[in-house]
């Protein structure tokens, strides 16, 4: 009898500690995540001088934040006004209209038997591994020839192509798309296209939304395409943008003023995207099961 | 009623032209996403392979070269020099990210921590952050004059460490790369784990098996093709490292030199030199020594796995 009630308290007592411990490492790294934005943050609030004589996780003496948001918009003749507007138009566009060419692709490999499926989907399944620089050099000459660098276009083009999408959507699709709803719509006498406008994108709406949500915040967060197809400064994505503005800050002499507003223009370019995945939460965390099901 | 059974197949009723219209109709979903696979990913791939094959001189004009501009790759120091700094920077920081992505989505997944939805949405939050302004941010951060970490050094009268340095700068980008996406990978290995039945985890502890010899034996190998993946995305990501390089270079141009990475040396081979045809050869050797890389690292680990 002894040992029997000892023994649980030394295994109670090694559990609470074992969960203590794991409790304490967690929070480490929530700080670890945490702070680096918490800094950025309070930063904004300050002004530039307060930026360099304060200390950097409390506040200065004055609240500054909305001056630096109105100087933000000011300068440079509002750039970056237009900065947001070309992001927005560019994510919006890229990811809405890749999404559907993802799922009208997913769904057509799930659902139908045809000559060439296998080839095709091998070829889009390679080609997420294919490195996206391979693909600079050539989008830069061809946009320069067609007339089409120093347009929004073509950024939105080649993000319209998302093989990562069309091999979600696919899976997806096999889960999702009941065949027997599908065989009942046909016997109905149902087209094709009628079927999967008013079933399928219903039964697919979940997957759609996944994908459309990180091929938003893929685009909004692209630098590389951007900086190589978007000269003019009117027409540079924020964070084309915020990179050239800290170059100019980084200059000795040049413009010190700029680290405050590059602090805050952060912050506003952050704070849209931190919305959408507080506010889809149930998407994006039941989504990315998506991939892991046979990959 | 043949139709239910057979999936697919059309009713022998129908007149030839709807069964040709049948046979057509994955080839029209599939259209608009061909159309722009062809525009924007072979035609760029072929007219990019058909560039690597001139040479292009101010005397002499454009002459064809045939695999030249490759021989050139393979005995191009400057190439081969980024290639060894992001092998660095990916032997340590994939190894240290996947490790603590696990780590995290094992123990989200285990409920020994209480509100696990603060910790997954809070470790995932850096994700959000543009790679761009997670590299500003990190580099105010590291910096001198007002970033946080030298702030506390001086507070504490201590000498302020300097992260730029040569030695300093890839553990630096590591640590940028690891803050932003060990939250993302966590959540892939995460849902997969969520997907395994309990039941497996019951019968594990039946037979006497521990939280620790569970989640090796059990949770891990079962989420496998997750952990593949995610491995496969860090290396891919690591090959093309970009952004951050990029970005520093501000703040430290002595370090971060024009030949950092290799895709900072193709930027400046193509944008800045006008080499586009060099270039076009550089970018086809990092893809194979991507794939290759890739390659050997899946079949490594797979082999470990069985």
């Amino acid at each position: 009898m002894a040992i029997q009630t000892r023994k649980p308290d030394t295994y109670k007592l090694r559990v609470r500690l074992n969960s203590m411990a794991t409790h304490l490492f967690m929070f480490v790294f929530l700080a670890y995540f945490l702070i680096p934005l918490l800094w950025l943050m309070i930063s904004s609030t300050k002004t530039n001088d307060g930026l360099f004589s304060s200390f950097g996780f409390w506040f200065s003496k004055d609240f500054n934040f909305f001056q630096n948001l109105k100087d933000l918009f000011a300068y440079d003749n509002g750039n970056f006004a237009l900065w947001m507007r070309n992001t927005a138009i560019y994510a919006l566009i890229a990811s809405l209209g890749s999404s559907l060419i993802s799922t009208l692709a997913g769904y057509a490999f799930a659902q139908y038997r045809f000559p060439g499926r296998n080839l095709l989907f091998g070829i889009v399944l390679a080609s997420i591994f294919v490195p996206a620089t391979v693909f600079a050099v050539p989008l830069f000459l061809m946009m320069s020839k067609s007339g089409l660098s120093n347009t929004l276009l073509a950024v939105i083009l080649p993000s319209l192509v998302n093989p990562f999408g069309v091999y979600l959507m696919r899976i997806y699709a096999e889960q999702a798309v009941s065949q027997d709803l599908i065989d009942a719509a046909r016997v109905d006498g149902a087209g094709e296209f009628r079927i999967f406008a008013t079933i399928a994108f219903r039964l697919l709406a979940p997957g759609y939304v996944t994908v459309l949500l990180f091929a938003f915040v893929g685009a909004w967060n692209n630098y590389f395409l951007p900086l190589l197809l978007l000269s003019r400064s009117d027409l540079f994505v924020l964070t084309v943008g915020l990179a050239y503005w800290n170059s100019l800050a980084s200059q000795p002499g040049v413009a010190h003023v700029l680290y405050i507003l590059v602090i805050t223009g952060s912050v506003v370019a952050i704070v849209p995207v931190m919305f959408v995945f507080l506010f889809l939460q149930g998407f994006w965390q039941g989504g990315l099961s998506l991939g892991s099901v046979k990959a | 009623m043949s139709v239910a059974n057979d999936p697919g197949k059309i009713l022998p009723t129908q007149p030839p032209w709807q069964r040709t219209l049948y046979k057509a109709t994955p080839y029209f979903f599939l259209l608009p996403f061909l159309i722009g696979y062809i525009a924007f990913s072979i035609y760029p791939l072929l007219y990019s392979f058909n560039l690597s094959l001139y040479r292009k001189q101010i005397i002499g004009g454009i002459t064809f070269i045939g695999l030249e501009n490759y021989g050139k790759v393979f005995q191009d120091a400057n190439f081969w020099e980024g290639i060894r700094n992001v092998l660095i920077f990916g032997a340590v920081q994939i190894p240290v990210m996947l490790g603590l992505a696990l780590i995290f989505a094992l123990v989200l997944d285990s409920e020994i921590i209480r509100r696990p939805s603060i910790f997954r949405l809070g470790y995932f939050l850096p994700f959000a952050v543009p790679s761009v302004v997670a590299a500003l941010m990190w580099g105010y951060f590291y910096g001198q004059s007002f970033g946080p970490i030298a702030q506390v050094a001086v507070a504490l009268k201590l000498k302020p460490p300097v992260f730029l340095t040569a030695n300093g700068i890839i553990p630096a980008m590591a640590n940028i790369s690891t803050w932003q996406y060990a939250g993302y990978n966590m959540l892939i290995i995460y849902a997969a784990l969520k997907s395994i039945p309990a039941e497996l985890y019951d019968a594990a502890r039946v037979d006497g098996a521990n939280d620790l010899q569970i989640a090796w034996y059990v949770r891990i190998p079962l989420v496998w093709p997750a952990i593949a993946l995610t491995i496969l995305f860090s290396i891919n990501g690591t090959l093309q490292l970009f952004n951050e390089p990029n970005v520093l270079t501000v703040v430290a141009p002595s370090v971060v030199n024009l030949h950092f990475t290799p895709n900072i040396y193709l930027y400046n081979l193509a944008f800045r030199n006008g080499e586009f045809n060099y270039s076009a050869a550089v970018a086809f050797t990092l893809a194979l020594v991507s794939g290759i890389i890739a390659s050997l690292v899946l079949y490594a680990t797979n082999r470990r796995e069985r």
